[in-house]
């Protein structure tokens, strides 16, 4: 199954509708609770970071019998080092991002804390994309 | 702890969402960083928040969190309820400080998640 998204970026009050979708499908799918909180919080975190630093993104979700594979290709400043960005406290975000209450630089390590795979690929200047990929049973937890 | 101990204890409004007044809370956590309630691995928790926006609520929904009690007199806009209410998320308002909320609860038994 897939499921495709667009993501506005600056628009923070759509921020997470893509992720409470993605939600939404995988309690349809009967998938283990603990699995689903850790999906969405990665997407979520990853979906929030598109609203916050880049003009547009796509969600791209394939929901595959063992695994699902979380696909964020954004169009914006892209990250100049992603080893630092992952750091946790290191942020980027400007005031407003933060007066959401996001901006702390922990996003990138609840991603990877959250993902059972996460790849981040960036050119400066063009974009980003996150893959995220997460194991439907506890094997991989 | 029940939701109405906590309401009492505060001086609690339930402004959205569906009279929870005898639900179990065990945990809480206090924070306006949605980004650190993201971190959290316990289950019936209370979100305890200043922080007053739609975020606020899909933080609520991504981290499983049933309760979320806005303090410092932060007041829920009617998208929020909206999207709470779909969500079937509860919203408190209180007038007291986040700190002044968080001591009371503590000493009444609401245990920190950390």
């Amino acid at each position: 199954m897939r499921y495709v998204f667009d993501i506005e970026g600056g628009n923070f009050d759509k921020a997470g509708q893509a992720s409470s979708e993605i939600k939404k499908v995988m309690k349809q799918l009967g998938i283990e609770p603990a699995i689903i909180k850790r999906t969405v919080i990665a997407l979520y975190e990853a979906e929030v970071n598109i609203v916050a630093h880049a003009y547009r993104g796509t969600l791209d979700a394939v929901v595959f019998e063992d695994r699902i594979v979380l696909r964020l290709c954004d169009v914006g400043p892209g990250i100049e080092d992603i080893a630092k960005a992952k750091e946790k406290g290191y942020s980027t975000a400007s005031p407003a991002v933060r007066e959401m209450g996001f901006g702390a630089g922990m996003g990138l390590y609840n991603m990877e804390k959250n993902a059972d795979v996460l790849r981040i690929s960036s050119e400066v200047g063009q974009g980003t994309v996150v893959e995220i990929v997460n194991y439907l049973n506890n094997r991989h937890s | 702890m029940k939701v109405q101990e906590m309401m009492d204890l505060v001086g609690g409004k339930l402004v959205c969402g569906e009279s929870v007044h005898n639900q179990d809370i065990y945990y809480g956590f206090a924070s306006d960083l949605m980004s650190d309630v993201l971190t959290l691995h316990a289950s019936q928790h209370l979100l305890i928040t200043g922080l007053a926006n739609l975020q606020t609520v899909r933080t609520a929904e991504m981290a499983d969190i049933g309760v979320v009690l806005l303090v410092r007199g932060k007041k829920a806009s009617p998208e929020m309820c909206e999207l709470a209410n779909d969500l079937g998320i509860t919203i408190i308002e209180t007038s007291f400080s986040m700190f002044r909320t968080s001591g009371l609860l503590f000493t009444h038994g609401l245990q920190p998640v950390y």
